[in-house]
Protein backbone atom coordinates (compact mmCIF):
# COMPACT_ATOMS: atom_id res chain seq x y z
CA UNK A 1 0.00 0.00 0.00
CA UNK A 2 1.49 3.59 -0.63
CA UNK A 3 0.52 7.11 1.06
CA UNK A 4 -1.70 8.49 -1.80
CA UNK A 5 -0.48 11.98 -1.03
CA UNK A 6 3.74 11.40 -2.38
CA UNK A 7 3.17 7.91 -3.32
CA UNK A 8 5.92 6.12 -1.00
CA UNK A 9 5.10 2.78 0.63
CA UNK A 10 2.65 3.89 3.32
CA UNK A 11 4.54 1.31 6.04
CA UNK A 12 7.78 3.19 5.72
CA UNK A 13 8.50 6.43 7.02
CA UNK A 14 6.76 9.16 8.26
CA UNK A 15 3.66 10.38 6.47
CA UNK A 16 1.93 12.81 9.53
CA UNK A 17 2.52 15.66 7.15
CA UNK A 18 0.78 14.19 4.45
CA UNK A 19 -2.11 13.32 6.38
CA UNK A 20 -2.40 16.84 7.06
CA UNK A 21 -1.96 17.95 3.91
CA UNK A 22 -4.61 15.75 2.79
CA UNK A 23 -7.71 17.62 4.19
CA UNK A 24 -6.85 20.55 1.92
CA UNK A 25 -5.72 18.30 -0.82
CA UNK A 26 -7.22 15.07 -2.96
CA UNK A 27 -5.11 12.10 -3.52
CA UNK A 28 -2.60 11.81 -6.08
CA UNK A 29 -1.40 8.67 -6.28
CA UNK A 30 -3.10 5.32 -6.21
CA UNK A 31 -2.98 3.96 -2.89
CA UNK A 32 -3.08 0.20 -4.56
CA UNK A 33 -0.49 0.89 -7.59
CA UNK A 34 1.46 4.17 -6.42
CA UNK A 35 0.44 5.32 -10.22
CA UNK A 36 -0.47 8.98 -10.78
CA UNK A 37 -3.97 9.73 -10.69
CA UNK A 38 -6.02 11.97 -12.98
CA UNK A 39 -7.75 14.32 -10.48
CA UNK A 40 -10.36 16.59 -11.43
CA UNK A 41 -11.11 18.94 -8.20
CA UNK A 42 -14.94 20.55 -8.42
CA UNK A 43 -16.04 23.50 -6.41
CA UNK A 44 -17.85 21.32 -3.73
CA UNK A 45 -15.73 17.81 -4.42
CA UNK A 46 -13.16 15.95 -6.34
CA UNK A 47 -12.72 12.63 -8.51
CA UNK A 48 -9.33 10.24 -8.92
CA UNK A 49 -9.28 7.98 -11.38
CA UNK A 50 -6.42 5.35 -11.50
CA UNK A 51 -5.97 3.35 -15.00
CA UNK A 52 -5.50 0.05 -13.26
CA UNK A 53 -8.06 0.59 -9.71
CA UNK A 54 -10.59 2.87 -10.84
CA UNK A 55 -11.99 6.02 -9.50
CA UNK A 56 -12.30 7.22 -6.37
CA UNK A 57 -14.45 10.71 -5.04
CA UNK A 58 -14.47 13.03 -2.61
CA UNK B 1 -2.71 56.38 16.45
CA UNK B 2 0.23 56.23 14.08
CA UNK B 3 0.79 58.96 12.18
CA UNK B 4 -0.32 56.78 9.05
CA UNK B 5 -2.96 55.78 9.87
CA UNK B 6 -4.05 59.15 10.80
CA UNK B 7 -3.20 59.94 7.43
CA UNK B 8 -5.18 57.00 5.86
CA UNK B 9 -8.48 58.12 7.58
CA UNK B 10 -8.07 61.62 5.96
CA UNK B 11 -6.77 60.67 2.41
CA UNK B 12 -8.84 56.96 2.22
CA UNK B 13 -11.61 56.93 4.33
CA UNK B 14 -13.03 60.42 4.42
CA UNK B 15 -11.86 61.64 0.36
CA UNK B 16 -12.09 57.64 -1.29
CA UNK B 17 -8.02 58.16 -2.44
CA UNK B 18 -5.84 55.50 -2.42
CA UNK B 19 -2.47 55.25 -0.23
CA UNK B 20 0.64 55.56 -2.43
CA UNK B 21 3.25 53.35 -2.21
CA UNK B 22 5.12 54.71 0.65
CA UNK B 23 2.07 55.14 2.68
CA UNK B 24 1.40 51.78 1.94
CA UNK B 25 4.95 50.14 3.04
CA UNK B 26 4.19 52.29 6.10
CA UNK B 27 1.34 50.47 6.76
CA UNK B 28 2.83 46.92 6.04
CA UNK B 29 5.50 48.10 8.58
CA UNK B 30 2.88 48.61 11.30
CA UNK B 31 4.49 46.96 14.66
CA UNK B 32 1.79 44.08 15.88
CA UNK B 33 0.02 46.14 18.24
CA UNK B 34 -1.28 48.81 15.64
CA UNK B 35 -2.80 45.48 13.84
CA UNK B 36 -6.22 45.70 15.84
CA UNK B 37 -6.59 49.80 15.00
CA UNK B 38 -5.51 49.35 11.07
CA UNK B 39 -8.17 46.63 10.33
CA UNK B 40 -10.88 48.77 11.83
CA UNK B 41 -9.87 51.60 9.93
CA UNK B 42 -9.64 48.80 6.79
CA UNK B 43 -12.85 47.75 7.56
CA UNK B 44 -14.59 51.52 8.09
CA UNK B 45 -12.85 52.07 4.50
CA UNK B 46 -14.49 48.73 2.81
CA UNK B 47 -18.04 49.35 4.56
CA UNK B 48 -18.04 53.04 3.60
CA UNK B 49 -16.82 52.56 -0.20
CA UNK B 50 -18.00 49.27 -1.17
CA UNK B 51 -20.41 48.42 1.67
CA UNK B 52 -21.57 45.57 3.60
CA UNK B 53 -22.55 42.92 0.78
CA UNK B 54 -19.71 39.65 0.06
CA UNK B 55 -19.40 38.66 -3.82
CA UNK B 56 -19.37 35.09 -3.62
CA UNK B 57 -17.62 33.22 -6.55
CA UNK B 58 -16.85 29.44 -7.12
CA UNK B 59 -13.62 28.47 -9.89
CA UNK B 60 -13.04 25.31 -11.82
CA UNK B 61 -10.48 24.12 -14.02
CA UNK B 62 -11.50 23.39 -17.33
CA UNK B 63 -8.17 22.75 -18.16
CA UNK B 64 -5.84 20.71 -15.64
CA UNK B 65 -1.94 20.50 -15.62
CA UNK B 66 0.39 20.05 -18.56
CA UNK B 67 1.35 23.96 -18.68
CA UNK B 68 4.41 24.81 -20.81
CA UNK B 69 4.87 28.43 -18.62
CA UNK B 70 7.31 28.09 -15.33
CA UNK B 71 5.64 29.73 -12.35
CA UNK B 72 7.22 28.54 -9.27
CA UNK B 73 4.21 28.69 -7.33
CA UNK B 74 2.20 26.40 -9.60
CA UNK B 75 1.68 22.75 -9.57
CA UNK B 76 0.33 22.62 -13.24
CA UNK B 77 3.51 23.49 -14.47
CA UNK B 78 4.27 20.73 -17.07
CA UNK B 79 8.00 22.10 -16.34
CA UNK B 80 8.03 20.68 -12.79
CA UNK B 81 8.23 17.24 -11.00
CA UNK B 82 4.68 17.89 -9.78
CA UNK B 83 2.21 15.08 -8.99
CA UNK B 84 -0.74 17.21 -10.58
CA UNK B 85 -1.39 15.00 -14.23
CA UNK B 86 -3.42 16.67 -17.23
CA UNK B 87 -7.15 16.65 -17.63
CA UNK B 88 -9.56 17.66 -19.52
CA UNK B 89 -13.01 18.97 -17.63
CA UNK B 90 -15.99 18.26 -20.36
CA UNK B 91 -19.21 20.35 -20.64
CA UNK B 92 -21.77 18.71 -18.93
CA UNK B 93 -19.68 18.46 -16.04
CA UNK B 94 -18.39 22.18 -16.01
CA UNK B 95 -22.68 23.21 -16.32
CA UNK B 96 -23.04 21.06 -13.13
CA UNK B 97 -19.56 22.74 -10.96
CA UNK B 98 -21.95 26.08 -12.24
CA UNK B 99 -25.23 24.85 -10.70
CA UNK B 100 -23.14 23.36 -7.92
CA UNK B 101 -21.77 26.98 -7.25
CA UNK B 102 -25.01 28.99 -7.90
CA UNK B 103 -26.46 26.84 -5.40
CA UNK B 104 -24.53 28.41 -2.73
CA UNK B 105 -25.35 31.69 -3.58
CA UNK B 106 -22.43 32.60 -6.01
CA UNK B 107 -22.69 35.08 -8.25
CA UNK B 108 -19.59 34.53 -9.95
CA UNK B 109 -18.42 31.50 -11.90
CA UNK B 110 -14.71 31.60 -12.95
CA UNK B 111 -13.49 29.03 -16.09
CA UNK B 112 -9.92 28.52 -15.66
CA UNK B 113 -7.15 27.09 -17.55
CA UNK B 114 -3.83 25.93 -17.35
CA UNK B 115 -1.81 27.37 -20.51
CA UNK B 116 0.43 30.27 -21.73
CA UNK B 117 -3.02 31.20 -23.56
CA UNK B 118 -5.82 29.54 -25.38
CA UNK B 119 -5.57 27.71 -28.56
CA UNK B 120 -8.51 27.09 -30.99
CA UNK B 121 -9.77 23.64 -29.01
CA UNK B 122 -9.83 25.84 -25.86
CA UNK B 123 -11.41 28.39 -26.85
CA UNK B 124 -14.37 26.08 -28.82
CA UNK B 125 -14.36 24.56 -25.18
CA UNK B 126 -15.60 27.97 -23.85
CA UNK B 127 -17.82 28.78 -26.61
CA UNK B 128 -19.71 25.55 -25.86
CA UNK B 129 -19.16 25.97 -22.05
CA UNK B 130 -20.42 29.61 -21.71
CA UNK B 131 -23.27 28.55 -23.75
CA UNK B 132 -24.12 25.64 -21.79
CA UNK B 133 -23.63 27.48 -18.70
CA UNK B 134 -25.79 30.58 -19.84
CA UNK B 135 -28.51 28.19 -20.90
CA UNK B 136 -28.74 26.13 -17.51
CA UNK B 137 -27.44 28.18 -14.78
CA UNK B 138 -28.51 31.97 -13.65
CA UNK B 139 -25.01 33.23 -12.86
CA UNK B 140 -22.45 35.30 -14.38
CA UNK B 141 -19.61 33.61 -16.82
CA UNK B 142 -15.84 33.99 -15.71
CA UNK B 143 -12.57 33.17 -17.50
CA UNK B 144 -8.92 32.90 -17.04
CA UNK B 145 -7.00 31.55 -19.58
CA UNK B 146 -3.48 33.13 -19.68
CA UNK B 147 -2.01 35.51 -22.18
CA UNK B 148 -4.94 36.72 -25.03
CA UNK B 149 -4.32 38.19 -28.69
CA UNK B 150 -7.31 40.91 -29.05
CA UNK B 151 -9.29 38.55 -31.45
CA UNK B 152 -9.42 36.30 -28.48
CA UNK B 153 -10.27 39.22 -26.50
CA UNK B 154 -12.90 40.20 -28.51
CA UNK B 155 -14.34 36.84 -28.54
CA UNK B 156 -14.94 36.18 -24.91
CA UNK B 157 -16.48 39.23 -24.66
CA UNK B 158 -19.06 38.24 -27.40
CA UNK B 159 -20.00 35.15 -25.79
CA UNK B 160 -20.50 36.68 -23.12
CA UNK B 161 -17.92 36.47 -20.42
CA UNK B 162 -18.18 39.28 -18.06
CA UNK B 163 -14.92 39.59 -16.27
CA UNK B 164 -11.39 38.33 -17.04
CA UNK B 165 -8.61 36.77 -14.19
CA UNK B 166 -5.70 37.69 -15.07
CA UNK B 167 -3.09 37.83 -12.04
CA UNK B 168 0.07 39.93 -11.83
CA UNK B 169 0.98 37.16 -9.53
CA UNK B 170 3.22 39.60 -7.58
CA UNK B 171 5.51 42.85 -8.46
CA UNK B 172 7.57 43.98 -11.65
CA UNK B 173 10.50 43.59 -9.71
CA UNK B 174 9.93 40.75 -8.19
CA UNK B 175 8.54 38.88 -11.21
CA UNK B 176 11.54 37.79 -13.02
CA UNK B 177 11.83 35.08 -9.57
CA UNK B 178 8.66 34.01 -9.85
CA UNK B 179 8.00 33.24 -13.72
CA UNK B 180 10.59 33.27 -16.64
CA UNK B 181 9.00 31.65 -19.61
CA UNK B 182 7.22 35.45 -20.00
CA UNK B 183 7.62 38.54 -18.71
CA UNK B 184 5.08 41.09 -16.41
CA UNK B 185 4.51 43.49 -19.06
CA UNK B 186 2.63 40.61 -21.78
CA UNK B 187 0.44 40.34 -18.27
CA UNK B 188 -0.27 44.08 -19.16
CA UNK B 189 -0.98 43.92 -21.98
CA UNK B 190 -3.70 41.32 -21.90
CA UNK B 191 -4.89 43.34 -19.14
CA UNK B 192 -5.06 46.57 -20.71
CA UNK B 193 -6.77 44.67 -23.74
CA UNK B 194 -9.39 43.31 -21.63
CA UNK B 195 -10.16 46.51 -20.09
CA UNK B 196 -10.71 48.12 -23.92
CA UNK B 197 -13.06 45.42 -24.52
CA UNK B 198 -15.23 46.41 -22.04
CA UNK B 199 -14.76 43.12 -19.52
CA UNK B 200 -14.35 43.68 -16.38
CA UNK B 201 -10.98 43.02 -15.04
CA UNK B 202 -10.01 40.51 -12.21
CA UNK B 203 -6.19 40.84 -11.37
CA UNK B 204 -4.19 40.24 -8.28
CA UNK B 205 -1.73 37.76 -6.81
CA UNK B 206 0.24 35.48 -4.63
CA UNK B 207 1.64 37.00 -0.84
CA UNK B 208 4.45 34.68 0.65
CA UNK B 209 6.62 33.98 -2.62
CA UNK B 210 10.07 35.68 -1.25
CA UNK B 211 8.96 39.58 -2.15
CA UNK B 212 9.99 41.84 0.57
CA UNK B 213 7.34 44.21 2.28
CA UNK B 214 8.90 46.82 -0.02
CA UNK B 215 8.58 44.75 -2.58
CA UNK B 216 4.55 43.91 -1.54
CA UNK B 217 4.12 47.56 -1.60
CA UNK B 218 5.14 48.24 -4.71
CA UNK B 219 3.00 45.31 -6.02
CA UNK B 220 -0.16 47.16 -4.31
CA UNK B 221 0.70 50.18 -5.75
CA UNK B 222 0.89 48.84 -9.32
CA UNK B 223 -2.64 46.66 -8.88
CA UNK B 224 -3.79 50.78 -7.68
CA UNK B 225 -2.63 52.03 -11.26
CA UNK B 226 -4.07 49.57 -12.96
CA UNK B 227 -7.57 49.69 -11.30
CA UNK B 228 -9.25 46.53 -11.50
CA UNK B 229 -12.71 45.74 -10.69
CA UNK B 230 -11.61 42.74 -8.48
CA UNK B 231 -8.39 41.85 -6.78
CA UNK B 232 -7.77 37.83 -5.61
CA UNK B 233 -5.58 38.26 -2.93
CA UNK B 234 -3.77 34.05 -2.49
CA UNK B 235 -1.14 33.21 0.30
CA UNK B 236 0.97 30.70 -1.06
CA UNK B 237 0.49 27.39 -0.68
CA UNK B 238 3.62 25.61 -1.07
CA UNK B 239 3.06 22.71 -3.85
CA UNK B 240 5.25 19.74 -3.48
CA UNK B 241 7.38 19.44 -6.78
CA UNK B 242 7.62 23.25 -7.58
CA UNK B 243 10.63 25.50 -6.88
CA UNK B 244 8.27 27.24 -4.47
CA UNK B 245 7.70 23.57 -2.05
CA UNK B 246 9.56 24.63 0.20
CA UNK B 247 8.72 28.28 1.27
CA UNK B 248 7.73 29.00 4.79
CA UNK B 249 3.51 29.65 4.75
CA UNK B 250 2.78 33.15 5.22
CA UNK B 251 2.23 34.20 9.09
CA UNK B 252 -1.04 35.10 9.83
CA UNK B 253 -0.77 38.50 11.18
CA UNK B 254 1.52 39.13 8.07
CA UNK B 255 -1.74 38.32 5.86
CA UNK B 256 -3.93 40.62 8.02
CA UNK B 257 -1.95 43.73 7.59
CA UNK B 258 -1.44 43.17 3.92
CA UNK B 259 -5.36 42.26 3.48
CA UNK B 260 -5.67 46.01 5.48
CA UNK B 261 -2.93 47.72 3.32
CA UNK B 262 -4.31 46.50 -0.09
CA UNK B 263 -7.72 47.72 1.09
CA UNK B 264 -5.83 51.25 1.81
CA UNK B 265 -4.51 51.48 -1.79
CA UNK B 266 -7.91 50.26 -3.38
CA UNK B 267 -10.41 51.72 -1.71
CA UNK B 268 -13.45 50.50 -3.97
CA UNK B 269 -12.31 47.19 -5.38
CA UNK B 270 -13.82 44.01 -4.65
CA UNK B 271 -11.24 42.40 -2.62
CA UNK B 272 -11.48 38.83 -2.77
CA UNK B 273 -9.99 35.91 -0.43
CA UNK B 274 -8.60 33.56 -3.25
CA UNK B 275 -6.18 30.37 -2.20
CA UNK B 276 -4.30 29.77 0.89
CA UNK B 277 -6.31 31.88 3.67
CA UNK B 278 -7.03 28.04 5.12
CA UNK B 279 -3.25 27.21 5.78
CA UNK B 280 -2.50 30.75 6.37
CA UNK B 281 -5.25 32.22 8.34
CA UNK B 282 -7.82 29.48 9.47
CA UNK B 283 -10.96 30.38 10.75
CA UNK B 284 -10.27 32.87 13.01
CA UNK B 285 -7.99 34.93 10.66
CA UNK B 286 -10.72 34.36 8.07
CA UNK B 287 -12.90 35.97 10.01
CA UNK B 288 -10.62 38.98 10.59
CA UNK B 289 -9.71 39.46 7.40
CA UNK B 290 -13.73 40.07 6.52
CA UNK B 291 -13.27 42.58 9.40
CA UNK B 292 -10.12 44.24 7.93
CA UNK B 293 -10.91 44.91 4.41
CA UNK B 294 -12.04 41.24 2.66
CA UNK B 295 -15.69 42.19 0.58
CA UNK B 296 -15.74 39.31 -1.32
CA UNK B 297 -14.40 35.20 -1.21
CA UNK B 298 -14.24 32.31 -3.55
CA UNK B 299 -16.31 29.76 -2.12
CA UNK B 300 -15.62 25.64 -1.98
CA UNK B 301 -12.46 24.30 -3.81
CA UNK B 302 -9.72 25.80 -5.75
CA UNK B 303 -8.28 24.37 -9.03
CA UNK B 304 -5.92 21.97 -7.67
CA UNK B 305 -6.10 21.93 -3.80
CA UNK B 306 -9.81 21.91 -1.46
CA UNK B 307 -10.94 24.75 0.75
CA UNK B 308 -13.00 24.96 3.51
CA UNK B 309 -17.02 24.17 2.83
CA UNK B 310 -19.21 26.76 1.23
CA UNK B 311 -21.59 26.09 4.14
CA UNK B 312 -18.80 27.24 6.70
CA UNK B 313 -18.50 30.39 5.09
CA UNK B 314 -21.85 31.13 4.46
CA UNK B 315 -22.42 30.88 8.36
CA UNK B 316 -19.62 32.91 9.20
CA UNK B 317 -20.99 35.81 6.48
CA UNK B 318 -23.99 35.12 8.44
CA UNK B 319 -22.66 34.75 11.96
CA UNK B 320 -20.54 38.53 10.70
CA UNK B 321 -24.21 40.24 9.15
CA UNK B 322 -22.70 40.48 6.17
CA UNK B 323 -25.27 40.13 3.09
CA UNK B 324 -23.77 38.31 0.22
CA UNK B 325 -24.32 40.23 -2.93
CA UNK B 326 -27.54 39.07 -5.42
CA UNK B 327 -27.08 38.93 -8.91
CA UNK B 328 -29.28 42.02 -9.88
CA UNK B 329 -26.99 43.72 -7.41
CA UNK B 330 -24.06 43.27 -9.87
CA UNK B 331 -25.04 44.31 -13.03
Amino acid sequence: MYCDRCGLAAAEGDHAACVTARQLEPPRYCADCRRRMKVQVVPTGWTATCVEHGERRG
Amino acid sequence: MPKILDRARARVLDDGAGLDEAGILEVLQLPDEDLPELLQLAHEVRMKWCGPEVEVEGIVSLKTGGCPEDCHFCSQSGLFASPVRAVWLDIPSLVEAAKQTAATGATEFCIVAAVRGPDKRLMDQMRAGVQAIKEAVDIQVAASLGMLTQEQVDELAEMGVHRYNHNLETCRSYFPNVVTTHSWEERWSTLTMVRESGMEVCCGGILGMGETLEQRAEFAAQLAELDPHEVPLNFLSPRPGTPFGDRPVVEGRDALRAIAAFRLAMPRTILRYAGGREITLGDLGTRDGLLGGINAMIVGNYLTTLGRSATADLELLKDLKMPVKSLSATF
